[in-house]
């Protein structure tokens, strides 16, 4: 299941941000009149439709996976914890729909009313997000229920949805989407510029998604610092394992790096008191430690050292990421251009990997570090697992599963790329760069799920009704 | 409201049934259209007409989830930890099936083609069997009120191993009276006689399945073929009369006409089905009201689905307007 979820968080950012950077493109392109910026948005809009179909794949299986692994945390606490879920359904419908239509619109509609049916999709990739994270939400601070005798007897629907989690998970979540989208995407453009390509198109695209990052990414320090707070305040064991702390006790140390064995921290670097001058900001502020957690739900020492690292390479990625967006800022401020450096290049095209990173290890941090429960203070995670069948093997299966469609997916994405690329010789050479900012008619002849069917579109009886 | 909800999930059952089902059948034609010479066209129709709705009709199968563990948990939980084996399979089925669709579009060689063909066929035979099985076993009342039921008998007894070869027939069976329109749309009038060809056999299977099933239905699930014969009569009259029609005025029907009876016989069926078990959610012991949520978990389903018709239903309108025009641009 963790590992379904982790590859299906990797595609949030897609679905979500990557409409918004290539939105982005879209307005450059119709308000300067940049022939660059329509093409790039026009094959973006096309990448996304292939990842948001391996997203709703994926999203299948989890809701199979919901049932067959966690039974007994969907049995018992469906009527909470469905509902969140219920919710995602409108939006994942909604942006289905309306990336149908835009990507459909090319070329059929005007370019102000085609840019504004990609707002929609924006906007349900944000509410999509937002309604699993608030599920997300709820097991790490569960509310808007009534428990009598183990059975759910009442449900608020609202304090389900708006648990006391939810603001700071998901825009923490919202704008980490949009930094590894922008990461991501710039990475794939400067890797194109090291090896040679450095025509306009590729500067344009790595400028649109670079900024949009750079431009996210201190914010989303502060959301992170923020966040990381509110965690000290209502989530305390998590707290505890994030700062590595066994003893309940002022003065805290930030400890980086460092391992927890039999109880004690050992390594690591620790910085005197930094860790209650960052959560109450003076070093007389008390941190809950480990002690302070029931031992039968206390977190292995294992458990506790997974949250504590992942946490630190979270933080240390954010803060590489920081360093390339002000180095970008500065550059800009200088030159008004994009530095063009090797060094320069090569940190970008290393960025996507590093923002990826930073989403696991913090998407790592709110997992693992709820554990024992699944949901805190309700269910034990051994009391929601299946006990039917042979763990292990369904595992086995899924990961082969997800591997496959991983693998299958880099590659459709990779033959799109090399299509384009060779579509692009061919214009240079013939010296016909179009000049109308419409359709590359062969652009067109890459058929992917939601677009218009290429040779000729066909009437199916199904459009109509799904 | 319980009712309402149920009422709900049952929609959701039933267009997946006939869109999904659709969906799988074409699958089947893939599979059992012979050698990569023999069965060319016939896939090459099947391709087109399926391209643009490859998995959408999957997020029926989504909604009907969603709606059975927000809606009725405790079923859900009895059926998930009971019905493991074939709900697996059919999640796997779903998966192979969509990415084996998709990438042998993109595949070069012939022999990656047929990785991914092969892929594809064989899960759309796979998955509607598992969900008739799933039928089957929820029908006989094969799953225990609490869960944990028998993994394997719950699953592999007379009416889910009729259940999901009927399932397998009706997608075929659906699946060629589309194609015979889409045929008939194309003007090729020999694909057209191949796919009725088909759809005359598959519906002549079905209904034979049918009989077997209602056999089945006696010996191993008395109280469903007691109200099949009670209250859900009319529509397996209805059922019947609408294939009986398909079957005799297949020649002189149009492919439209000829895909209202094949969708009416189907969703007959099936609205039989449930009508025959109304109350009861799982066999005889667990009905609709005791599974359900608390009520304001009930309550705002409903409204979350009043929500998704009110946004949902003006933007499915614009696409298909946009279709529709981008199809007269083209023409």
């Amino acid at each position: 299941m963790a590992f379904t979820l982790g590859f299906h968080i990797m595609l949030v950012p897609f679905a979500l941000a990557f409409t918004m950077i290539m939105l982005v493109a879209n307005y450059r392109g119709v308000r300067h009149n940049d022939r660059d910026a329509l093409l790039l948005a026009q094959r973006w809009s096309k990448v996304a439709a292939v990842l948001f179909a391996v997203g709703a794949v994926s999203g299948t299986v989890l809701t199979f996976e919901m049932g067959l692994l966690w039974p007994r945390l969907m049995g018992a606490f469906g009527a909470a914890y469905g509902i969140p879920f219920a919710v995602e359904g409108i939006f994942f419908f909604l942006e289905a729909i309306f990336i149908s239509i835009y990507i459909y619109g090319w070329e059929r509609l005007p370019p102000w009313p085609h840019l504004w049916s990609g707002v929609p999709v924006v906007l349900a990739g944000v509410g999509g997000t937002a309604s699993v994270v608030a599920a997300n939400g709820w097991m790490n601070l569960p509310g808007g229920m009534t428990i009598r005798d183990g059975r759910v007897v009442d449900v608020r629907p609202l304090a389900v949805f708006f648990n006391r989690a939810f603001w700071y998970e998901s825009v923490h979540m919202l704008l980490a989407a949009y930094l590894v989208a922008g990461f991501v995407v710039a990475s794939v453009y400067a890797a194109g510029m090291l090896r040679g390509r450095r025509e306009r198109y590729h500067r344009v695209g790595l400028l649109i998604a670079l900024t949009v990052a750079a431009v996210v990414m201190p914010l989303q320090i502060f959301t992170g610092d923020l966040a990381t707070r509110q965690v000290f305040h209502k989530e305390q064991a998590k707290f505890a394992d994030i700062e590595l702390l066994p003893r309940t006790s002022d003065h805290v140390p930030e400890t980086l790096g460092g391992v927890m064995v039999d109880g004690r921290v050992r390594y690591g670097v620790k910085l005197p008191a930094v860790a209650s001058v960052l959560a109450g900001f003076s070093a007389d502020t008390r941190i809950h430690g480990l002690d302070t957690v029931p031992p039968d739900v206390r977190p292995t020492d294992r458990l506790v050292t997974t949250v504590h690292l992942s946490f630190d390479v979270m933080v240390a990625a954010s803060f590489l990421l920081l360093g390339l967006s002000l180095w970008y800022a500065v550059a800009w401020r200088r030159r008004h251009d994009l530095p063009t450096g090797r060094w320069f290049l090569r940190s970008v095209a290393t960025s996507g990997l590093v923002a990826v990173v930073a989403l696991e290890s913090g998407w790592i941090v709110t997992e693992v570090g709820r554990q024992p429960w699944t949901i805190v203070g309700v269910l034990l995670t051994r009391d929601a697992v299946t006990t039917s069948g042979n763990l292990w093997w369904s595992f086995g299966a899924v990961v082969a599963v997800y591997t496959a469609i991983g693998t299958s997916t880099v590659w459709v994405l990779r033959r799109m790329g090399a299509h384009w690329r060779g579509r692009e010789r061919a214009t240079i050479k013939a010296g016909d760069e179009r000049g109308d900012g419409t359709t590359d008619a062969t652009d067109v002849d890459i058929e992917v799920p939601y677009g218009p069917p290429a040779p000729r579109p066909v009437p199916s009886p199904k459009v109509t009704v799904r | 409201v319980t009712d309402a909800v149920a009422a709900v999930l049952f929609v959701g059952v039933l267009l997946y049934s006939v869109l999904g089902g659709a969906d799988f059948g074409a699958g089947f034609w893939d599979l059992t259209a012979g050698g990569v010479e023999r069965g060319r066209r016939p896939r090459q129709l099947i391709d087109r007409t399926m391209a643009p709705v490859w998995e959408a009709n999957h997020v029926w199968l989504i909604f009907c989830l969603v709606v059975l563990w927000t809606g009725f948990p405790a079923a859900f939980q009895a059926i998930t930890t009971t019905l493991y084996v074939p709900l697996w399979l059919a999640a796997l089925g779903i998966v192979l099936r969509g990415s084996g669709f998709a990438f042998r579009k993109v595949a070069v060689r012939t022999a990656e083609q047929r990785v991914n063909s092969a892929a594809f066929a064989v899960s759309s035979v796979v998955t509607p069997f598992c969900f008739g099985a799933v039928a089957g076993g929820l029908a006989s009342g094969r799953v225990p009120a609490e869960g944990g039921g028998d993994a394997l008998t719950s699953w592999l007894n007379p009416t889910s191993l009729v259940g999901g070869s009927l399932a397998v027939a009706v997608c075929a069976y659906l699946a060629a009276v589309f194609l015979i329109a889409e045929a008939r749309m194309r003007h090729d009038n020999e694909l057209e006689g191949w796919f009725r060809r088909r759809a005359l056999g598959a519906s002549v299977v079905a209904g034979a399945l049918a009989l077997v099933g209602i056999a089945a239905l006696q010996a191993d699930a008395r109280r469903l073929f007691d109200r099949l014969r009670g209250p859900g009569l009319p529509l397996v009259v209805g059922s019947v009369a609408a294939g009986l029609a398909a079957l005799i005025l297949h020649r002189r029907l149009s492919p439209q006409a000829l895909r209202v009876l094949a969708v009416t016989a189907v969703a007959a069926v099936v609205c039989g089905w449930g009508v025959a078990q109304y109350p009861y959610l799982l066999g005889t012991h667990l009905t609709v009201g005791e599974a359900a949520s608390p009520h304001p978990t009930l309550v705002s389903i409903m409204v979350v689905l009043a929500g998704a018709l009110v946004l949902c239903g003006p933007s499915l309108v614009l696409l298909y307007l946009l279709q529709e025009r981008g199809r007269l641009d083209e023409a």
